[in-house]
């Protein structure tokens, strides 16, 4: 039996940070400038007294900032008090995993009117350490002693689909053009460069040093350099990696029946699945993420519709080989026929099944807890229209975000429709 | 029986003595690395531990040239990288660990699906030392 939302929930209001590096800036200052922008974008306004609960999607303000018990924190600094409060964490799927509490906190009728948010701060620290907290999502008994760090378990999945699937590693690389020309198009994004733009900077930072101009053929040719592209976790190199970010994201749920009062163009959510896992090792499956299967499933079941319906997606592409497993996970194209999707342009803007158009994770930047609430954003933007230069057209009627925790031990996914 | 010996430290006690534990369920049969208490596919809590011979085959990996600091502690960095990966052991369920004796110079020699044998060795500064799960080819 197909389970069903009691309700309808839909998307009134959307705003995110910019996403980067902000020497300065806490995680509750870039909250402040996601709500304010949220505000600016709901069409005929809203009472913030309206607000009955607030999900807040955060992964380790504790190692991070020093921090923990922080969203009632981050709800009075947006002058929330005294609305419940509470942190999710489900690593880099918490902010997806709020974002269905504040669903399913809706569809039961229990509120209707709700916030959900994402955040991170994750900069400050220096880099082993960053390394060392985002491990923490992973088995911290059986898998880190091993010797893995978070590339190295998806170095060692792209180790396995490279062989299984007998895949030509350069739809990793494709992965990595891709979502940079999408981020270089997207003001948010931490990254604005396309990797052609990398390039051209290298070679006028070569020559204003006095140094020998690098040379390489194509785009291609500068990623699989060792030198400009060094290597993190063999197969993966540099640009394979989504970057360490600080940023913050919030989306205002409200009951479908009260949308009209916030806005003429809401957007709807009609499925939500969320599913977990053990430890990578004891996965049925090192070339694809079973959680994301299942958590798509239940999601399509809920929303009455299939992958063929999805006209586009935002999928968790922390490394470039996740958005391959993703996009075979989510059934947008065959077990194993994802990278080839990939190198033949499948998923860019003008593709049949565009993926990432914000830039992904990859080039719009990774604040952990935050991700799966940008998601949404760009949900939002997409569907209305509203996405710039990188607008899709025609404008499309329905999405899917995908946001994963870990290696795969929490996936949840969301479908979002386009009524107007 | 609910034996204390499947606790999630005994993997490591088990180490220590140089063997690879994990555990049996007495109702279906299943077995698990690291031994678990409740059976994951049919629920029940009987179980017992089991000793793994150690041989299997590589079924994913990945040379690290960026280490989490209890890997610098032993030593690693960018040109001292490590192989991590999983194996298949040939009593079926798979296992994280390093893989050593492996040419790192070239990691696209290392071969999936090459068979390896456990090879449990001492790892890390002196002060933090400890006996860790290794695997070598065969």
């Amino acid at each position: 039996m197909a389970k069903k939302l009691s309700r309808g929930v839909a998307v009134v209001g959307v705003g995110m940070s910019k996403f980067g590096a902000f020497p300065g800036k806490s995680s509750r200052d870039l909250f402040v400038e996601a709500y304010q922008e949220l505000r600016q974008s709901v069409q005929k306004g809203f009472n913030p007294q309206e607000i009955e609960a607030f999900y807040m999607g955060n992964f380790s303000s504790d190692q991070f900032e020093n921090q923990a018990h922080l969203a009632p924190i981050v709800a009075s600094w947006v002058g929330l008090s005294p609305v419940a409060s509470m942190r999710i964490e489900d690593a880099c799927a918490s902010g997806g995993v709020a974002l269905r509490q504040a669903v399913l906190a809706v569809a039961s009728g229990q509120c209707d009117v709700v916030l959900a948010g994402g955040l991170e701060k994750m900069t400050d620290l220096p880099a082993a350490r960053v390394t060392d907290t985002l491990a923490l999502a992973a088995d911290t008994m059986f898998e880190v002693p091993a010797g893995f760090t978070f590339p190295g378990f998806y170095a060692s999945m792209a180790s396995a689909y490279l062989d299984e699937y007998g895949a030509d590693g350069e739809a990793l690389l494709r992965v990595a053009i891709k979502n940079h020309e999408n981020g270089a198009l997207n003001e948010k994004a931490q990254f604005g460069q396309r990797i052609s733009d990398v390039m051209a900077s290298k070679k006028a930072k070569a020559a204003q040093k006095g140094q020998p101009v690098p040379e390489w053929a194509d785009e291609i040719a500068f990623l699989k350099d060792g030198k400009a592209n060094p290597m993190i976790a063999w197969p993966l190199r540099l640009f394979d990696c989504s970057p360490v970010s600080d940023g913050a994201a919030a989306v205002l749920l409200v009951s479908a029946d009260l949308a009209e009062r916030y806005s003429d163009h809401p957007i709807f959510i009609i499925g939500s699945g969320q599913a977990s896992d053990g430890a990578l090792a004891e996965r049925e499956s090192l070339t694809s993420v079973p959680s994301a299967a299942r958590a798509a499933a239940q999601a399509y079941e809920m929303a009455g519709v299939t992958a063929q319906d999805i006209d586009f997606a935002e999928v968790h592409d922390c490394f470039t080989i996740a958005e391959i497993m993703a996009v075979e996970d989510l059934g947008f194209f065959p077990r194993g026929e994802g990278w080839k999707a990939e190198l033949e342009g499948k998923t860019a803007r003008n593709g049949e099944k565009p993926v990432n158009t914000s830039g992904g994770l990859k080039s719009k930047g990774h604040p952990v807890g935050a991700s799966g609430i940008a998601q949404v954003v760009e949900m939002w933007k997409q569907l209305n229209g509203l996405a710039g230069a990188r607008q899709l057209q025609p404008q499309p009627k329905l999405g899917l975000t995908h946001n994963v925790g870990g290696t795969g031990q929490t996936c949840v996914v969301h479908i979002f429709e386009r009524r107007s | 029986m609910s034996d204390c010996n499947l606790e999630s430290k005994s993997f490591f006690q088990a180490l220590e003595q140089d063997t690879l534990i994990g555990s049996r369920c007495l109702n279906c049969g299943h077995l698990s690395i690291p031994q678990r208490t409740i059976c994951r596919v049919c629920h029940s809590d009987q179980a017992e531990m089991v000793e793994f011979s150690g041989h299997g085959r590589l079924a994913a990996f990945t040379v690290i040239y960026v280490p989490p600091t209890e890997m610098a502690e032993a030593g690693f960095d960018a040109k001292n990288p490590y192989c991590v990966g999983i194996v298949t052991l040939e009593e079926g369920p798979r296992v994280s660990a390093q893989i050593v004796n492996v040419d790192l110079a070239d990691p696209s020699k290392i071969k999936i699906g090459m068979p390896v044998r456990k090879t449990i060795f001492e790892r890390g500064p002196e002060d933090k030392r400890k006996k860790v799960l290794a695997f070598e080819p065969a």
